[in-house]
């Protein structure tokens, strides 16, 4: 019993489905009433759930996060739009002295149930500021979760986990995979999903790990399917923080071999501290060096680049094959 | 600058003069009894004691730090009991007299200069948020609480109003300015309270903006006003006057309660450095607590026997800071970990437990430690 849904529409039907389980939540952000967002993930609510449920905010992003933190203490659970990637910054004094500390401030009297749904990561041909990857801002700062989907199951289930999270969650949305489609579930159970907190094994296998989360991991499954040499299992990481390391740890125990693709910088992105620790973890059990597949430590460049800025799909099997070369 | 003072004069509200004589105001009415205004001496004058006994224990070493309220007592006890149990405060980091009026106890302020907690008491409980040390964001943690208050439909004569509290340097603040739109458009009941000290540290307010700062509530399209912030009485007037009209559906009004940082910024600074000293004494012949003395002497409403009362009551809440303040127990390692998520993450509670072996390793080890 499934609904073929893009991702962009499983997040938009989980957001309705958090919209009608608790009347606490509300969507908060620029265009997302009637427009329904530049990318139509909050398309029909404003219509269904009225214009105090779904706010067109004022363009200010700090004023949105801000004033979400303060909604979040009067009880309810506002989900936060920031409309791209690079427009976040203007939020990030909210973000990271605000909403992270509130429960350490308060000694655990402040939850903030707040979820930052983020468009992110590059390929749509955009023009500067549209094709960012920050999560590593995100998961370097205590107090947030982060997480991001790869498939619509996922978009589906995860955006209402998030939101009946009590601690605020940055919600990263693959936008130039928005429009891949799949069948998803949407009479099962919301107790049955599988935890946001999880990773997950999305292609068996037994010669090395390829770990992607968000956009790469179709490219990730994409490479698996194009090295007939090598068995690769593809994991999802799904959440980037906390990062399920046993799951990590127990692929890599089995495969002796690692590599980490993201769309993010090379350089203090995600991939360094995930190498780190799995070295540490799995020391013995490891093959080779754990490689890391990233873009460059540059700016974001202007879109005809991109393809050579991205990993690829050549790229990610360049960095398995680094991983056979010890 | 003397644009500035000739619009002070004419505009400012004040209700009680430097020398203790009541004044008219049209929009003011004063009502209150004498046993209100002997109340609000009460506060004014225990205040300043909880505030000097704090610089002293910062001084010998009890304290970390300390930002001094020294001047501002009338500002913050006179809008502080202007608001209802169920309205909600959001501070900055020196609204002391506030939390007085909230019932903070001074003990809870200080284990947060004294480093032993980030804060830590209920907001909700008591309506006053944590004190928050970042400029200017709590003006929008009050708005979006406001957009909340309007939401649970606790709007009217007995709904709920939100205070926001902040100095002259937060209004140059982006989320300040935020704060003051977002509430404008969302007719949020929300009063923005501006202690304007005239020193943002070392900036004086002609540093922040050309304008003064209640002017700039009429560009937000709510209306400003100014206050003499050393008269308990105005202060008082302006704010009830406010919130009533928030939590009525009216939306927002910026407060601009014109007063003086008698003390450093922090118990770091030094003002010397950057501020004349006659300065200080022409502030002091405007004090906020020998203004409601002279009046309450004058008009015969206290006899000397309530003064040393609260003298002496201002002895015994000393002498209970002192010591309350050495009793503050210091926080266990390992609450490092404590309170950074509500649910439980593999992360932290990964390295809670290494930290934790870490520290058992020295169990059993001598004073000479290492190895």
């Amino acid at each position: 019993m499934g609904t073929n849904l893009t991702i962009g529409k499983a997040i938009n039907a989980g957001l309705r489905a958090a919209m009608e389980h608790d009347p606490k939540t509300l969507i908060m952000g620029e265009d997302v009433g009637r427009l329904g967002g530049v990318f139509r993930v909050t398309d029909g609510l404003y219509k269904d759930f009225g214009a105090d449920r779904v706010i067109d905010t004022p363009l200010a992003e700090s004023g949105i996060v801000g004033t979400a933190i303060g909604m979040a203490m009067r009880g309810y659970r506002p989900v936060v739009e920031i409309q791209f990637d690079g427009f976040f910054f203007p939020a990030t004094n909210q973000t990271f002295t605000q909403l992270a500390k509130m429960r350490r401030r308060s000694a655990g009297k402040l939850s903030m149930p707040v979820v930052m749904r983020i468009p992110y990561g590059g390929g749509i041909g955009a023009v500067e500021h549209h094709s960012e990857s920050p999560e590593a801002y995100f998961t370097h700062t205590a107090g947030l979760r982060v997480v991001t989907v790869a498939n619509p199951e996922d978009a589906y289930w995860m955006i209402q986990q998030a939101v009946r999270s009590d601690d605020p969650v940055i919600f990263l949305e693959p936008k130039r995979r928005y429009y891949e489609k799949a069948e998803v579930d949407t009479g099962a159970s919301f107790a049955e999903a599988v935890p946001m907190g999880a990773a997950r094994v999305a292609r068996p296998g037994t010669d090395v790990t390829l770990l992607a989360y968000g956009p790469m991991v179709k490219t990730a499954l994409q490479a698996a399917e194009a090295d007939t040499d090598r068995s690769i299992e593809v994991i999802d990481l799904r959440s980037l923080s906390p990062v399920d390391y046993p799951t990590l740890f127990a692929s890599v125990r089995k495969t002796g071999r690692m590599v980490v693709a993201h769309e993010a910088p090379l350089s203090g992105g995600p991939g360094g501290e995930i190498a780190a620790r799995v070295t540490e973890e799995c020391f013995y059990h490891l093959e080779s060096p754990v490689i890391r597949v990233a873009a460059f430590d540059t700016p974001y460049p202007q879109s005809r680049l991109e393809e050579h800025y991205l990993p690829d799909l050549d790229r990610v099997l360049d960095g398995v094959d680094r991983a056979f070369a010890y | 600058m003397s644009d500035t003072t000739a619009h002070e004069k004419q505009e400012l509200v004040q209700l009680l003069t430097p020398e203790g004589e009541l004044t008219e105001h049209p929009d003011y009415p004063l009502d209150i009894s004498a046993e209100e205004i002997r109340a609000l001496y009460r506060d004014l004058v225990l205040v300043r004691r909880v505030d000097s006994e704090a610089v002293s224990l910062q001084r010998q070493g009890e304290l970390g730090l300390w930002a001094s309220l020294l001047g501002q007592e009338a500002a913050q006890i006179g809008s502080g009991r202007a608001l209802r149990e169920d309205d909600m405060a959001f501070p900055s980091y020196r609204e002391h007299g506030v939390a007085w009026c909230r019932g903070i106890e001074p003990k809870e302020l200080l284990g947060m200069f004294r480093g032993v907690t980030n804060g830590g008491w209920d907001p909700h409980d008591r309506g006053f948020h944590l004190y928050t040390i970042v400029i200017g964001s709590q003006a929008l943690h009050a708005t979006g609480y406001a957009m909340g208050v309007q939401r649970d439909g606790a709007v009217g004569e007995d709904g709920t109003a939100v205070i926001s509290y902040f100095g002259d340097g937060a209004t140059s603040q982006g989320d300040t300015n935020e704060a003051f739109n977002f509430a404008s458009v969302n007719n949020a009941p929300v009063v923005f309270f501006c202690q304007n000290n005239q020193w943002a540290i070392s900036e004086p307010p002609e540093r922040q903006a050309r304008v003064p700062i209640y002017r700039r509530a009429a560009g937000f399209g709510f209306p400003g006003l100014l206050v003499d912030g050393n008269d308990v009485l105005a202060c008082l007037a302006v704010t009830r006057a406010a919130l009533d009209n928030a939590r009525e559906g009216n939306g927002p009004t910026l407060i601009e309660a014109f007063t003086y940082r008698m003390g450093a910024h922090t118990t770091n600074d030094d003002p010397t450095r950057y501020r004349a000293s006659g300065e200080l004494d022409e502030w002091k012949a405007k004090d906020p607590i020998l203004r409601v003395r002279r009046y309450l002497e004058q008009s015969g409403l206290a006899d000397e026997e309530f003064f040393a009362s609260v003298d002496a009551e201002a002895d015994k809440l000393g002498e209970q800071v002192r010591t309350e303040c050495r009793a503050l127990p210091d926080p266990e390692p390992l609450d490092i970990f404590h309170e950074v998520y509500a649910e439980p993450n593999v992360q932290i509670d990964h390295q809670r437990s290494e930290f934790a072996e870490y520290l058992a390793s020295f169990e059993g080890v001598g004073a000479e430690g290492g190895r």
